[in-house]
């Protein structure tokens, strides 16, 4: 699936996107595998109250299920308007 | 309705001429602008707004649509820029028409309520000593509550 990162996290992390091949079943288990890659992830990861996901485009919370997902993505609290 | 996210400038007159014609049964318009306002120091050089291409039409498209399920309206317009802007420049406008100005008023705060912390838009500020990126308010999360 594509992981898509935006705002500080993107900065933290050092792309926008990417992709990875995972077996989590849920998006907080993708987390984990993330954050044990490295420690910009780690740091990225850190606090995730602080971090809001979508999967396929779409708000979720972090138990959200990745079966059959194509894109999920990780930003800070949005600021629009 | 008409949803537009886009890094050009617009012309705020003239979209909101063009939304409040050819409405004969809306009988209120109302109209939001928001606009890059200057830090207190003054020495904002420009915000830059990063968005997710993907998700951003669709996520304005569903709040709007929920707005038309709330309230009677004939009609919405969501305009949001994303990129460099400078201090003083339109961010964003939004458009709503009602055959009654309550429900114009009303909509027109939801959307704004909701695309504050529900579209995916990031704000950065941009000084000569560094770049923040600007923090969510709880206050913005709270006053999604009232709705």
């Amino acid at each position: 699936m594509d992981v898509l990162y935006f705002a500080w996290v993107r900065e933290r992390i050092g792309v926008p996107k990417e992709a990875v091949t995972t077996q989590a079943a849920t998006v907080a288990e993708l987390v984990e595998e993330l954050k044990a890659r490295e420690e910009r992830y780690a740091m990225a990861f850190a606090d995730l109250s602080a971090l809001r996901v979508a999967v396929d485009q779409e708000l979720a919370d972090f138990d959200a299920p990745l079966k059959d997902v194509r894109e999920v993505a990780f930003f800070p609290p949005m600021t629009g308007g | 309705m008409r949803i537009l996210v886009q890094s050009e400038r617009f012309d705020f007159g003239a979209e909101a001429n063009e939304f409040a014609s050819g409405h004969k049964d809306m009988g209120a318009i109302v109209t939001f602008t928001g606009i890059v306002r200057d830090l207190a120091q003054g020495d904002l050089d420009r915000m830059v707004i990063e968005h997710y291409p993907g998700m951003t039409q669709k996520a304005l498209e569903k709040i709007a649509a929920e707005a038309k399920t709330r309230w009677s309206l004939g009609d919405v317009l969501v305009i949001h820029r994303y990129g460099d802007l400078g201090p003083g420049e339109m961010i964003m406008m939004v458009a709503t028409a009602s055959p009654h100005r309550k429900d114009a008023f009303e909509a027109a705060e939801y959307l704004m309520d909701y695309l504050k912390s529900r579209a995916p838009f990031w704000k950065k500020e941009i000084t000569d000593s560094g770049a923040d990126w600007v923090a969510a308010k709880d206050a913005d999360e709270d006053a999604l509550k009232r709705w």
